[in-house]
C-alpha cells in the first residue's frame, strides 16, 4: 500500500515530523491513552516519563502501528499514519526498540543487524539482493560502537541483556529511519553501560528524531532535552526536566499517592 | 571447514553409498528404498516450514498425495487392458471404469473421460502438473490465511482440516478420481513396464537425484538473505513487521515452494508405490511427517532426510517380524524424541563430535554447539541477578 498523502490544509500548519491529534486508546473499557495533542519537531530529541502504567509505552505503539486508535489521527511526516500497517509505518521512516529487547535469536549478531538494514526488504530483494561491502563496514562500524563486534558470529540468544539492549538499539539506528522510538533503553544495565547508551543516543541528537521513554532519572538528566510528563494516559506536563520535577502535579503524580 | 563444504562432502558420500546399494541389493529392496527417498523428500519439504519459518503444517500430505493422483491419472491412462472407448475416443482408465458413477438412466456406454483426466494423458504434463497443482493451491491458502495473521496451533489445525476436507472429497466417486479404491492399475510409464526391474532402478536413481536437488535447493533458500528473514519470522515474528518487512509474502512464498516440493515427492512415491489412494492424504500421514522430521532433526534440511528413512526402515523391519509393536515403537520413538533429543538424531552425531574434541582438548572453534549451551545458561543466570 503507498502512504496515503494528505490536502495540503489537512496536515497539521505547525510543521511538526509527528502529530497526534485527539487521540484515545481504549482497552476494555479502560481508557489507556488520551492525548489531545502531541508534537515533535524535525530532529528533536524527546523524553517521556511518567509513573507506571501512564501510557507511555501505548503511545509507543500508536505510533509504531502495533495498537489501533480507538478515536484521533497521527500523522507523521505530513502522511496520515492512524490506520496504516507496521511494516508501512517502519518504511516510511519510524524505527522502534521494545522494552523487552527483542532480537532474532536464531540469528547471529551481524545477522540480526543485516536484517535491520533498510532497502531490498521485499521478498525477491531478500532472494537476489546482497548486501554490499560498504553495508558490511557500516555494521561492524556501529558494533564496534557498541563492543559487539568480536561477538558478530554469535548467536543472539547468547548476548547477555545489555549487549541485547545495545544490539537493539544499534539496529535500530542502523536502519536509519527518520523518528527512532526508543523504549526504557537503560532498562536492567549498569550505569557505565546506561551512560555509554546515553552518550549513543546523544550522538545522534540534530541528525534524527528520537523518542526516549524512560524511567531512570539520572539517564533522563544526562540526555538534557525536554520532557513530557504522562499520567494515566494524559500528557500532564511539558518543559525541561527542572520545570517538570517542579510542577506541583507531576510530583503529586510520583509521590502523592 | 565450513558448513557448505561439510554437506558437499556427505551429499557425494552418501549418493555413492545409495549407487552401491542399487547395485547390490535385491530390486524390491532397493524399490523399497526409493519410495523413502521420495519421502524424504516429503520431509524436507515440511522442514522449511516448520523448522525454519516456525510454520507447523499439517496439510503436507495433501500436496504430497496431489503429486501423487497426477502421476497416477497418467499411469491409469496407460495402464490395465480393460475398460471402454468412449464416444470420444478416449479410452477409460479401468480404474475409473469400475466406480464410474452413472447417472440415473445412463449405461455403460454413455461413460466418458471427465475432461480433467485428458491433459494428464502426456507425461510431461503430468509431472508438470503435479508440482504446479500443489503449488497453486499452496499459493491460494497461503495468501488469504497468512494476510490474515493465522499462526501457530490455529494455522497447524486450519491445514489439518484443509487435508481433511480434501480426503473426504477425493473419496467420493462422485468425483470422477476413483473414490477410496484410489488409481490402481499401473503398468507402464513413459512406454517402459513399470515392474520391469531396469525401470525400478531408474526410479531409484531419478528420486536420489532429486532428492539431492531438493536438498541444495532449499539449502540455497535458507542460506540465502531471504533464508535469514524466514528465520527471524520464526523467532519473532512481530518484530520483523517493524523492521520494514511483510511477513506474509515471505511466509506464501515458502509455503508455495514447499507445497510444490511435496508435490514433487508424490510424483516419485505413487510410480514406485504401484497403486494411489485416497489413504495417502488421510490426515494421520500429515502426522507421520511430523514424526519423520521431529525424529531426524528440525531446522537442519539433513535431519529429515535422516529421519523419514530410519523411521520407514524401522517400520519396514518391525512390521515384518512383531506388526503389533509398531504403534507403540512409533510412539515411543516421538515420546523420547521430544523428551531427550530434541534436536533429533542428526544432533547424536554431532554431540558425539563435540564430546570427542572435548577429550582430545580441543579449542572451542570445534565445538560451537557445547558453547552455545555454556553461554546461554551463563546469560540467563547474568539476566536473572539484574
Amino acid at each position: 500500500m503507498t502512504p496515503k498523502t494528505l490536502l495540503y490544509e489537512t496536515v497539521p500548519a505547525s510543521g511538526a515530523l509527528l502529530y497526534l491529534e485527539d487521540v484515545t486508546v481504549l482497552f476494555d473499557g479502560f481508557k489507556a491513552l488520551d492525548i489531545e495533542r502531541f508534537e515533535l519537531q524535525d530532529k528533536e530529541l524527546r523524553v517521556i516519563i511518567g509513573p507506571n502504567g501512564a501510557g507511555k509505552t501505548t503511545l509507543c505503539d500508536v505510533v509504531s502501528g502495533k495498537t489501533r486508535l480507538t478515536t484521533g489521527r497521527v500523522y507523521f511526516d505530513k502522511t496520515e499514519i492512524t490506520s496504516m500497517t507496521e511494516e508501512s509505518i517502519a518504511k516510511l521512516g519510524i524505527g522502534r526498540k521494545f522494552q523487552i529487547p527483542t532480537v532474532f535469536d536464531g540469528l547471529t549478531v551481524y545477522e540480526n543487524m543485516e536484517l535491520a538494514l533498510p532497502r531490498h526488504q521485499s521478498l525477491f530483494g531478500a532472494l537476489f539482493k546482497n548486501r554490499t561491502a560498504e553495508d558490511r563496514d557500516r555494521i561492524f562500524s556501529f558494533l564496534e560502537r557498541v563492543r559487539l563486534a568480536d561477538s558478530s558470529e554469535l548467536l543472539a540468544k547468547n548476548l547477555s541483556h545489555g549487549q541485547r539492549q545495545w544490539l537493539e538499539i544499534s539496529m535500530l539506528i542502523v536502519s536509519e529511519p527518520k523518528l527512532l522510538l526508543v523504549d526504557e533503553p537503560a532498562a536492567g544495565l549498569t550505569d557505565e553501560e546506561t551512560m555509554r547508551t546515553a552518550e549513543i543516543l546523544l550522538e545522534l541528537r540534530g541528525q534524527r528524531s528520537i523518542i526516549v521513554i524512560e524511567h531512570d532519572m539520572d539517564f533522563v538528566r544526562q540526555l538534557d532535552a525536554p520532557v513530557t510528563v504522562l499520567s494515566e494516559g494524559k500528557i500532564m506536563s511539558e518543559g525541561s526536566m527542572e520545570e517538570v520535577q517542579s510542577d506541583p502535579r507531576v510530583i503529586e503524580a510520583y509521590i502523592g499517592r | 571447514m565450513s558448513d557448505t563444504k561439510r554437506r558437499a562432502i556427505a551429499t557425494v558420500i552418501l549418493s555413492a553409498i545409495a549407487v552401491v546399494l542399487a547395485f547390490s541389493l535385491d530390486i524390491e529392496s532397493v524399490n523399497k528404498l526409493g519410495k523413502y527417498l521420495a519421502l524424504a523428500i516429503l520431509a524436507v519439504s515440511l522442514d522449511l516450514l516448520w523448522g525454519y519459518t516456525g510454520m507447523l503444517c499439517l496439510c503436507q500430505s495433501l500436496f504430497f498425495a496431489l503429486g501423487g493422483y497426477a502421476i497416477g491419472m497418467y499411469l491409469a491412462h496407460h495402464g490395465g487392458p480393460e475398460g471402454i472407448i468412449d464416444a470420444s475416443g478416449w479410452k477409460l482408465p479401468a480404474c475409473l471404469y469400475v466406480v464410474y458413477p452413472y447417472a440415473v438412466g445412463e449405461v455403460q456406454s454413455d461413460a466418458t473421460v471427465p475432461w480433467f483426466w485428458k491433459p494428464f494423458y502426456s507425461l510431461p504434463a503430468a509431472v508438470g502438473l503435479g508440482l504446479l497443482i500443489p503449488g497453486i493451491v499452496a499459493l491460494v491458502i497461503g495468501y488469504f490465511v497468512f494476510k490474515s495473521r493465522v499462526r501457530g496451533v490455529f494455522f497447524a489445525i486450519l491445514t489439518q482440516a484443509f487435508t481433511l476436507a480434501a480426503w473426504l472429497v477425493f473419496c467420493l466417486n462422485n468425483m470422477k478420481l476413483c473414490g477410496t479404491n484410489g488409481l490402481t492399475r499401473f503398468e507402464n510409464i513413459a512406454g517402459y513396464d513399470l515392474f520391469h526391474p531396469n525401470v525400478k532402478l531408474c526410479l531409484y536413481f531419478i528420486s536420489l537425484f532429486s532428492l539431492v536437488g531438493v536438498y541444495w535447493l532449499c539449502y540455497a533458500i535458507v542460506k540465502s538473505r531471504l533464508g535469514r528473514v524466514l528465520i527471524a519470522i520464526r523467532d519473532n515474528e512481530n518484530r520483523v513487521r517493524f523492521s520494514g518487512y511483510k511477513p506474509y509474502q515471505f511466509k506464501v512464498f515458502v509455503f508455495t515452494i514447499s507445497a510444490m516440493i511435496a508435490g514433487l515427492g508424490g510424483v516419485l512415491y505413487a510410480p514406485q508405490m504401484g497403486i494411489f489412494t485416497p489413504t495417502n492424504m488421510e490426515v494421520k500421514e500429515s502426522i507421520l511427517v511430523v514424526i519423520w522430521v521431529a525424529v531426524g532433526g528440525r531446522g537442519s534440511l539433513s535431519g529429515p532426510i535422516l529421519g523419514a528413512i530410519v523411521v520407514n526402515l524401522t517400520y519396514n523391519f518391525l512390521t515384518s517380524k512383531w506388526p503389533e509393536s509398531w504403534p507403540f515403537v512409533q510412539g515411543a520413538m516421538f515420546i523420547s524424541v521430544v523428551l531427550i533429543l530434541p534436536d533429533g538424531l542428526i544432533n547424536l552425531l554431532r554431540k558425539w563430535k563435540v564430546l570427542k574434541s572435548k577429550k582430545n582438548g580441543d579449542g572451542p572453534h570445534e565445538t560451537p554447539e557445547v558453547e552455545d549451551v555454556v553461554s546461554v545458561n551463563a546469560s540467563s543466570n547474568g539476566g536473572a541477578t539484574q
